[in-house]
């Protein structure tokens, strides 16, 4: 198929969507409109929500602190579980007795985090970068400990046989192996951290794009709550686009790119 | 003999405790000596522990008795004087052909922008200097091992350790390969230890092959001197009259250890 037909399929899929919704928010069927814009609103007035937010300029500054906190957690958390992961598989002592520990707080549902984060660290961005942090925190630990564990015996051995130190190892062989599988699980970690960040507003904040749905869903007012959501789609798809071409750029030596971790 | 001997094992025997707690012994009383400039190929039937004998000369392990000498002095920790080329894919898969090469100099402290230019010239000498810029898995599996070959080359070690190294290539692509390192030996005549299970590739490269029994506790039970005028053509060798006689003289005597062999691992894995 060419791409051409493809995107137009694609765009299709939208189209019959948006009519859809539009017709059975509006035209009553057999006397009963089918999607009460109450509940439901439609395509026009989430549409017109969104291009206020822009004329007015109110979103940006709300799409700002996401992206800001969205940054912060992904940095944050991205250095400590490479850090960590690495000395955990380095040190197999370590692992073995934080092992239950690791295990037991990233069976913790993360959301719960988010009321003592906030009462910690305010209601201010740090509080979400805090749950970004341990979203992302995980992944890419897991990752590192995985790929530092999993570096092939005979490359190892080569390395040693070519006169490699453990510092050159390092530098050569267990880090860059490190790296390539933290570089495949990027798409879930960035994406957690985004995750991070609008959860975090969503449960108390005075900025973001999960404060804008919160504050929508707190008037009833449906239209914002389908305009933050479609906002918060196109963000998170720009993001994915920006990490794909880093991905490329980075495992250029990788067979394939399957990097959706 | 008056050249010193390169690679010394006298009565090297090498055992692993298996996880049941067992004591098995891959090698008993190895004694094999290789002299400078020696090109040495190691037969025996699979499971004979010809690739641990070749991880004892390296350093990779260490022989539960007996010793192992290089040019005289007792191996402690790695061989220092050995290049390895291993029989899996053992370059980094990171870095382009040309990186993996120059990284056998830089590890010594070269600096990179001399030893890239000398990389460069040695993928050329295994006929790939095209394929600098290429990753490892862009290239297929008789060039990954020409960037191998060169990756321990750079680095001029005395003895040269390779492990079945064209096992997963094809037939054509290994006799290719096999000419093409007589040539680069052929230059500086280096010490050479060659494992392979393919007794016709062992003669056509070496000057003596020998013979190892089938395991557990294998030991060399065959040690023959290939007489077959050199610089060889592989291709050409294998027609020679004498070729051939010698090939039947020494599988007389390998194919029962290989019919043993056989019919252990058959055996083992009936007993799993």
């Amino acid at each position: 198929m060419s791409r051409v037909t493809l995107l137009a399929l694609q765009v299709l899929v939208a189209i019959v969507c948006i009519v859809l919704w539009q017709l059975l928010s509006t035209v009553p069927v057999f006397g009963k409109i089918l999607l009460p814009p109450f509940f439901f609103s439609n395509p026009v007035d989430v549409f017109e929500q969104i291009v206020k937010w822009f004329v007015s300029g109110v979103i940006w500054k709300h799409l700002w602190i996401t992206l800001v906190e969205s940054i912060l957690a992904f940095v944050i958390g991205s250095l400590g579980g490479v850090l960590i992961g690495f000395w955990f598989a380095r040190q197999p002592l370590v692992a073995a007795v934080f092992d239950p520990y690791v295990k037991m707080v990233n069976a913790l549902p993360r959301v719960v985090l988010a009321p003592i984060f906030a009462l910690w660290l305010g209601l201010g961005i740090w509080s979400k970068v805090a749950l970004g942090v341990t979203l992302v925190f995980f992944i890419v630990f897991f990752n590192v400990y995985q790929g530092v564990k999993e570096v092939s015996r005979t490359v190892l051995d080569n390395g040693r046989m070519l006169g490699m130190s453990e510092g050159q190892l390092m530098r050569h062989v267990y880090w860059p192996s490190a790296l390539s599988w933290m570089f495949s699980s990027l798409h879930t970690s960035v994406g957690f951290a985004v995750v991070g960040a609008v959860v975090g507003e969503y449960l108390g904040s005075a900025a973001g794009l999960g404060y804008l749905i919160q504050q929508a869903e707190g008037v009833f007012d449906v239209a914002g709550v389908f305009a933050g959501m479609f906002v918060l789609s196109a963000f998170v798809i720009l993001i994915d686009f920006g990490v794909t071409l880093v991905e490329r750029r980075l495992l250029v030596w990788r067979p394939t790119v399957d990097g959706r971790g | 003999m008056t050249t010193p001997t390169a690679v010394a094992l006298e009565d090297a025997k090498v055992a692993f405790r298996l996880g049941d707690g067992r004591l098995y012994t891959a090698v008993e009383k190895a004694h094999l000596a290789v002299a400078q400039g020696e090109f040495v190929a190691i037969v025996g039937p699979t499971g004979c522990g010809k690739s641990t004998l070749l991880n004892v000369a390296a350093g990779l392990l260490k022989p539960a008795a007996g010793s192992v000498k290089i040019f005289d002095r007792p191996l402690a920790g790695l061989n220092r004087d050995a290049g390895y080329l291993f029989q899996a894919d053992a370059l980094f898969p990171w870095k382009t052909a040309l990186d993996n090469v120059a990284i056998g100099l830089e590890i010594k402290g070269t600096p990179r922008s001399e030893a890239l230019p000398q990389a460069q010239k040695w993928l050329t000498s295994v006929g790939l200097g095209a394929f600098a810029n290429r990753y490892p898995h862009m290239l297929s599996g008789g060039q990954r091992k020409r960037v191998a070959l060169a990756q321990v080359l750079i680095r001029d070690p005395k003895i040269l350790l390779m492990d079945e190294p064209f096992g997963p290539l094809d037939a054509q692509t290994r006799q290719v390969m096999g000419n093409l390192l007589l040539d680069l030996w052929n230059a500086d005549r280096k010490a050479v230890l060659f494992v392979t299970h393919d007794l016709e590739e062992a003669i056509a490269l070496a000057d003596r092959v020998v013979i190892m029994s089938a395991g557990p506790s294998s030991r060399i039970i065959g040690d023959w001197r290939v007489q077959l005028a050199r610089p060889r053509d592989i291709f050409e060798v294998r027609m020679d009259r004498d070729f051939h006689a010698l090939h039947r003289e020494i599988w007389s005597v390998l194919k029962d250890e290989v019919m043993k062999g056989y019919a252990q691992s058959t055996h083992a894995a009936e007993a799993v």
